[in-house]
């Protein structure tokens, strides 16, 4: 399996993949309650005390921190491809792939600092 | 190689339309479930932004809940919202179908591989809500 | 009901011109009839300087594909009546040099199918003394990607084979997906080796046309995700165990 060995693509591929399950299983959820139902005044929102509450459970930062960094590479992969195929970039492929993985790489950096620093 | 390279009559090579996603239905849609990507990097950005919120104190977390009000804000998050459920309706019924064809080697109704993914959807949806509303 | 149909059929003549113009032609329109009789009418009737494939007119052959309203189609098994009350558009299979009229060039598409080397490969020097056996459940692994007639419809409907003309492409990823998948082959890890390259599997961007357009239901984009599937979990055995495949 020596070419399988040299090709970078099966990580980023796996990366995307599990990703795009993550993207489908929660994120409809928290647009769903933090970007619409709550703003809105649809449900009551709990606030400050109760939110950060959660924030401090150590699982939930693992959840967040795995939400954020295989979603962030979901959509990297996604937005790379989209570019060139749909958007006729193909020839700023190394660009793109500069600037989408190095955005969920940065995102992934913010994801860890700020798990990390919670109070 | 022709030996009388001359005498060879030009193929036409044809282009494709820079707007070919837009000859088809098909292709439109293919358009629009990867532009779901973009919405994807979106809201992980607000996510975020919501914990440096949370960490940094009641004033900014109240700052983020009125940044939240906006009605544009409303609207993306409309959008998106619509975006996460074209994702996750192509995801479940494309994805789970190769895995299990996969790992049971033979051909599987489409049914029995999406439908699981559809119920753990439904299932991590609401336990989700109930932490979040702080209701455990 | 009209008792005729206007087929609008794009032509291209290799020594005068140099892009291709549709021309309209009045064809019976008959209950009976696949658009490749109207075409066949046109070339008996009214201009048999029309060029075109055909052969079996059963759909097994794969030589009449053409782009039928923007999709591609075999003309054989396309009835005419569903267009009714037209007009029609007939062009040559997108994405694919045209030679003339609705004749494309598929050198490239026949040097890509080599590639994969989709024949049975023996490593050993077994001499078979008789059938090699292969039980259903065997068969029932790779028999839906056996069925690729190489039409080439899948090709003309991927925007990625329009994109990227190195993409080796669905039917041919399909055909090495249905020998890795046999019991008798044993030439698996290389055919991996050639779909794992970049203009293989991974320009793949799940469209998923090759699958809907496919006349034999063989499900191309399938045989690509599986792939990349295979590939991956290759990547994390040899990442895992670099000498585990001694």
């Amino acid at each position: 399996m020596s070419s399988a060995k040299r090709s970078n693509e099966p990580i980023v591929w796996f990366l995307f993949g599990t990703g795009g399950f993550f993207a489908a299983y929660f994120l409809p959820i928290h647009v769903l309650l933090y970007g619409i139902a709550f703003p809105l005044g649809l449900l009551h929102d709990p606030g400050y005390a109760t939110t950060l509450a959660l924030l401090e459970h150590p699982l939930v930062r693992l959840y967040l921190f795995a939400l954020l960094t295989f979603c962030f590479f979901h959509a990297a992969h996604r937005m790379r491809l989209t570019l060139s195929d749909v958007l006729n970039m193909r020839h700023l492929n190394t660009i793109l792939a500069f600037l989408c993985y190095g955005g969920a790489i940065a995102g992934t950096i913010c994801a860890i600092w700020l798990l990390a620093v919670v109070p | 190689m022709p030996q009388y390279p001359q005498y060879q009559l030009k193929a036409y090579r044809p282009r494709m339309s820079a707007y070919w996603y837009l000859d088809q239905w098909h292709y439109l849609r293919y358009a629009l479930r990867e532009s779901s990507s973009f919405f994807v990097a979106w809201f992980c950005v607000v996510t975020l932004v919501q914990i440096a919120a949370l960490s940094a104190g009641p004033t900014h977390y109240a700052h983020f809940q009125a940044l939240m009000k906006y009605p544009a804000m409303i609207v993306i998050n409309v959008v998106a919202l619509g975006f996460f459920l074209l994702h996750a309706f192509t995801w479940f019924n494309l994805v789970p179908r190769v895995v299990v064809r996969q790992v049971l080697g033979k051909p599987t109704p489409n049914i029995l591989s999406s439908a699981p993914n559809f119920m753990v959807w439904f299932g991590a949806s609401v336990i989700v809500a109930l932490f979040i509303l702080g209701v455990f | 009901m009209p008792e005729t149909i206007i087929l609008e059929v794009e032509r291209f003549h290799p020594e005068r011109d140099t892009e291709p113009s549709y021309q309209s032609f009045e064809v019976p329109l008959r209950a009976d009839w696949m658009v490749l009789d109207a075409l066949n009418h046109i070339k008996d009737q009214l201009d048999g300087t029309l060029a075109f494939r055909w052969s079996c007119r059963m759909g097994i052959c794969g030589s009449c594909g053409m782009t039928v309203n923007g999709v591609p189609k075999l003309t054989c098994e396309t009835m005419l009546m569903d267009y009714a009350p037209g007009p029609v558009r007939v062009g040559p299979l997108a994405h694919f040099p045209v030679i003339k009229d609705l004749v494309v060039e598929l050198d490239d598409f026949l040097a890509k199918l080599q590639k994969v080397r989709p024949w049975i490969v023996r490593k050993d020097d077994y001499q078979p003394k008789r059938e090699f056996i292969q039980s259903p459940a065997q068969l029932e692994a790779f028999h839906q990607f056996s069925l690729c007639i190489n039409c080439t419809l899948c090709y003309a409907a991927c925007p990625v084979s329009g994109l990227d003309a190195n993409f080796l492409g669905p039917a041919a990823i399909a055909l090495a997906h249905r020998y890795n998948l046999d019991s008798r082959d044993q030439a698996s890890d290389d055919r991996l080796d050639i779909v794992s390259q970049h203009e293989g599997i991974w320009d793949c961007t799940v469209v998923g046309e090759c699958t809907t357009v496919c006349p034999k239901g063989v499900d191309p984009s399938l045989a690509i995700q599986q792939f990349k599937l295979t590939a991956t979990q290759e990547w994390f055995k040899s990442f895992l165990m670099p000498r585990g495949k001694n």
